[in-house]
């Protein structure tokens, strides 16, 4: 029963701030409210028995997104002052779409019967699944599987965090410094 | 608190994430509507990995938010380069392509 309104009241916590994302008509508003779902998304994976995913959760997203999406409003603005207009623009399509998307997907979880579903049996390790069992250690578990089942798609996503980074500099840099370093090689062959 | 309720939820949050895609302007939004998609798809694997057992979905989860954040980078230097060309971070601004 606790749980039943504790769930109830993360979620529409996260409905609201999620809708307020979406319509608030400043950008930087926008940004926080956007920080509140995330740290509410957390929240429920704390209920979900994901406590590592929670800690991530706060510290990658939280931590890091929304302070990343701070600097982009505030680096790319034209006039002084603390409102920047998100520019929405006409809202009846867009609401159209997402409704008719919400009606499909509450339909064909309705009709599917989620609840008595078989489930199916998890591959892996014997000591994995017991591990994964309860969900105290389920932390141990991701651990043993990232660096055994899952060690060459671990490795590959250190590959593509690399190449972000460096597309991201390679795109953000100003133009004008590779002149720059060309008048500087010019003047310093000549 | 159920299965269906979480993903009920989650497919909520990832149809007013579509709704905020669709309408806003500003390039940064848009990111913003993005991220929201991405935060309900992950919270439906884990919904999925506590009520069907295994700690693969939020294995899966913990990658998906890797993946996420790499693109919030990449998408930021793109509006900053939006905002360097043309001034404005407005996606209208960019229509060189029109036809």
């Amino acid at each position: 029963m606790t749980v039943a309104i504790g769930f109830g009241v993360v979620a529409a916590i996260a409905l609201l701030s999620a809708i307020l994302v979406v319509r608030s008509p400043n950008l930087v508003h926008a940004v926080l409210w956007l920080g509140v779902t995330l740290i509410d998304t957390a929240v429920l994976y704390g209920m979900l028995g994901a406590s590592f995913l929670a800690g991530v959760q706060v510290l990658l997203y939280v931590g890091g997104v929304v302070t990343l999406m701070v600097f982009g409003v505030m680096l790319t603005r034209r006039h002084d002052g603390l409102s920047v207009p998100a520019a929405s623009g006409s809202p009846w399509r867009g609401a159209l779409t997402a409704a008719v998307l919400f009606g499909v997907i509450a339909a064909a979880v309705m009709r599917s019967d989620l609840e008595h579903a078989p489930v199916a049996p998890t591959a892996g390790p014997p000591a994995v699944e017991a591990l994964a069992a309860s969900s105290q250690a389920t932390t141990q578990a991701i651990g043993f599987e990232l660096l055994s089942t899952h060690v060459l798609a671990f490795e590959v996503l250190s590959l593509l965090l690399l190449a972000a980074i460096i597309g991201a500099v390679v795109i953000a840099r100003r133009r004008d410094h590779g002149a720059l370093d060309q008048n500087a090689r010019t003047e310093a062959s000549s | 608190m159920t299965l269906s309720t979480s993903i009920l939820l989650a497919a909520a949050m990832f149809s007013v994430g579509v709704y905020g895609l669709l309408t806003r302007r500003h390039a940064v939004a848009i990111l913003l509507s993005v991220e929201l998609m991405a935060n309900a798809a992950n919270l439906s694997f884990v919904a999925f990995s506590h009520f069907r057992g295994g700690a693969t979905g939020q294995l899966f989860a913990l990658f998906a938010l890797a993946i996420t954040v790499a693109e919030v980078a990449v998408g930021l230097a793109l509006v900053l380069l939006l905002y360097r060309t043309y001034g404005d971070t407005r996606t209208d601004a960019a229509k060189e392509l029109r036809g």
